[in-house]
């Protein structure tokens, strides 16, 4: 069969709920079938990748906080084509997907994992602490990355490059007084910042019932317009992103989006994810919801693809999952001489003291 | 005769405040650097809370100096976020008291960013403002910060006494490309210091991590920094008449600390006092005592280090009581004589 290198399809998305704005994205989107195979690519990388994680996680080669982002995938790949690679975008803990589209690779995050000298940041930061151009982290302080988004978002505006900042957070840190604080000085200066509430139901082991007076996430902005978008389609967060991003564009301030999405693992590796939530609940989403299901089946309904394509994309991604894992199990970890290193930037070599008088260890930028 | 009158004039001293050594400082480097920018509470259409930033809002404008409503948190990782994405901020705390709402984004958003990064991410940031106790504004408004913030790598912690200190100190600051604390002195900043030539240039800078022997003497080491600087030498100048020489230090920069000129001095005096306005458990002088009796000077100590510090309680109102929680010049003199067995 021979696949029209321009095929499209124009496809039925669901409408988001509107907060402060009289319209909304459009309800229908534009899939080619090049954007579709890539987006499926990118999601299988970022699931496969998750998977092996955990793996790797049980067997202790990862260690301390490994928090797991499978589920979510459609948020990431459709924040992603829906920005520029010059925007900027800063998230909180469960940012391995992210680290991935915006320009990680798979060897640098898992070498990070395993804290290895290969690892995106030498292997001195781990899970929490990534960092790649244009991409703050990775931040492990519940909801101290939203105003540091807006900062970025001022400086943004500063610079006049009309770039803008998606500034990420979860249904458990939009309780965080700091947020409302960054929301009223981003309107007030009207920062081209997208705020991105991703809601997957559960802060930690607490029910956003347990947690807010308002689950109304995309409402919690007050003065911010916002939209509630469904994050498990990944064409949905696409054109809801571009329709934000139109919007800080054009110099009319900051927008807060709501994605509503799901985790399939616990809160991290140490929580088994099934105490505050039953088994049932997660299988239901996996076999309605599965983001990456819900892009195999609307490509093959639309003769888009066939399924064995789709499982040779499979084969390589796995391959390429385990060529990755291959060199994070592999590389070997940081020098000592390192360990001193990276206090201060563009600084002369300085003294380090070490656990004892005698020890003075060397520092270098 | 001519050449005389020459030499007179290009000696041009000019006596200038603390607050207005700041003000320079920061105007100088808004205007040799775009990217240079001020926030915080009353800093633009106010002067200043303390009107350290007086005339900078109407010479450069709201998008170099802004005033931010009252969210330390919000806007100090505001500041933390622009200076990672290419800015050079600095953030004004109205007092540092208040910098405890916003501590987390100094400490874990600013100061180890560019080691958990392994040197992708610097942070050229600059927080800002006034330190210790006041006059009359009691505990809540009156804390030194100086041990906090002097804990934690990634930090550097600057605390100028002097006019030439205030300009110096702070331009080195807001050229370095690392989170710096400068802890200023509300009551220093309508004191007036004689600013030499030098520091009267635009390219003034002083060095990070160096301190200063303010006055030099024989028989005692007396460290302090910021306004104990200037009771100390107040201190020392009674003590001369009695024929006590002290050698002064200011400190200038607490993290990293200036140890070697601390031990050049005290191989040469045998006495040590440290001396703060802080409180004294974990503080300054009982960082500056540990590495003494860590290093080579130890040995040449002829009596343990001691250290003044404020008194252990939250600062009262009061006015007795308050001037009775801090130093007083008679309290320095006291433990010199006790140290030098007078």
């Amino acid at each position: 069969m021979v696949w029209c290198a321009f095929m499209f399809h124009l496809v039925d998305i669901s409408k988001c709920d509107l907060h402060k704005l009289e319209e909304g994205p459009p309800l229908q989107a534009v899939l080619t079938r090049e954007e579709g195979l890539q987006y499926y690519r990118t999601m299988q990388v970022m699931r496969r990748m998750e998977l092996k994680a955990d793996q790797l996680y049980k067997q202790k080669i990862i260690r301390g906080f490994c928090h797991l982002y499978d589920g979510q995938e459609a948020c990431a790949v459709g924040i992603e084509s829906g920005i520029n690679r010059t925007d900027h975008l800063i998230t909180a803990y469960r940012a391995h997907g992210y680290t991935l589209t915006r320009g990680g690779t798979v060897r640098e995050i898992m070498a990070e994992l395993t804290g290895r000298r290969g690892g995106i940041a030498k292997g001195k930061g781990g899970s929490m602490h990534m960092y790649a151009k244009h991409f703050y982290g990775g931040n492990g302080i519940v909801g101290a990355q939203v105003p540091l988004g807006a900062g970025v978002a001022l400086a943004c505006k500063y610079q006049g490059k009309n770039e803008l900042c998606v500034c990420l957070y979860g249904d458990g840190a939009a309780n965080q007084g700091q947020i409302f604080e960054t929301y009223n000085m981003a309107a007030l200066w009207k920062l081209p910042c997208i705020f991105i509430c991703e809601n997957n139901k559960y802060g930690m082991g607490t029910s956003v019932e347990r947690a807010a007076a308002s689950t109304d996430y995309y409402k919690r902005g007050d003065f911010i317009p916002g939209l509630r978008v469904d994050g498990m389609d990944i064409l949905c967060v696409r054109e809801a992103t571009k329709f934000a991003a139109e919007h800080c564009r054009s110099g009319k301030g900051p927008i807060l989006m709501e994605l509503q999405t799901y985790r399939y693992h616990g809160h991290s590796m140490s929580d088994p994810g099934i105490s505050y939530r039953t088994r049932e609940e997660i299988q239901e989403v996996r076999s309605k919801s599965d983001p990456i299901s819900l892009l195999k089946d609307r490509m093959i309904s639309n003769n888009m693809a066939s399924v064995e394509e789709l499982k040779e994309i499979d084969v390589e991604v796995r391959k390429e999952i385990e060529d990755a894992a291959q060199f994070a199990t592999t590389d070997p970890e940081p020098p000592l001489e390192d360990l001193c290193n990276h206090i201060f930037s563009n600084e002369p070599p300085m003294e380090v003291r070490g656990t004892n008088p005698w020890a003075k260890l060397k520092s270098i930028s | 005769l001519a050449m005389l009158a020459n030499l007179e004039m290009s000696i041009c001293r000019v006596r200038v405040t603390v607050r207005d050594a700041l003000n320079q400082a920061m105007d100088e480097e808004l205007e040799r650097d775009e990217r240079v920018f001020l926030l915080g509470e009353e800093v633009a259409q106010y002067d200043g809370a303390y009107k350290v930033s007086r005339g900078l809002w109407k010479k450069y404008g709201d998008k170099r100096i802004i005033d931010t409503p009252i969210s330390e948190m919000g806007f100090a990782g505001i500041a933390v976020g622009a200076a990672m994405a290419g800015l050079r901020p600095i953030c004004e705390f109205m007092t540092f008291n208040f910098s405890m709402q916003a501590i987390d984004q100094v400490i874990n958003s600013a100061a180890k960013t560019y080691y958990m990064s392994a040197g992708l991410q610097p942070v050229p940031i600059v927080f800002r403002g006034p330190n210790g106790a006041s006059a009359g504004v009691a505990a809540q408004h009156s804390q030194c910060f100086a041990a906090w913030y002097s804990h934690c790598p990634g930090l550097k912690v600057l605390s100028p006494w002097s006019a030439e200190d205030a300009k110096g100190l702070l331009k080195s600051a807001i050229r370095d490309d690392n989170p710096v604390v400068v802890l200023e002195n509300e009551l220093m900043y309508g004191v007036a210091f004689e600013l030499s030539d030098e520091a009267q240039s635009k390219d003034f800078v002083i060095p990070i991590g160096k301190a200063k022997i303010e006055r030099p003497g024989n028989h005692v080491t007396l460290v302090a920094h910021s306004r104990m600087v200037g009771f100390c030498l107040d201190a020392a100048a009674v003590l001369a008449k009695e024929g006590v020489e002290c050698e002064v230090i200011n400190l200038r920069t607490i993290r990293p600390l200036d140890t070697d000129t601390i031990e050049a001095s005290i191989m040469k005096t045998n006495h040590l006092i440290s001396v703060e306005g802080g409180w004294p458990q974990f503080g300054v002088g009982a960082e500056i005592c540990a590495r003494i009796m860590e290093g080579p000077a130890f040995n040449y100590l002829d009596a343990p280090a001691i250290r003044v510090t404020g008194v252990d309680i939250p600062m009262p109102y009061a006015k007795i009581l308050e001037d009775n929680s801090v130093p007083q010049i008679k309290d320095i003199i006291f433990s010199v004589k006790k140290t030098l067995n007078m």
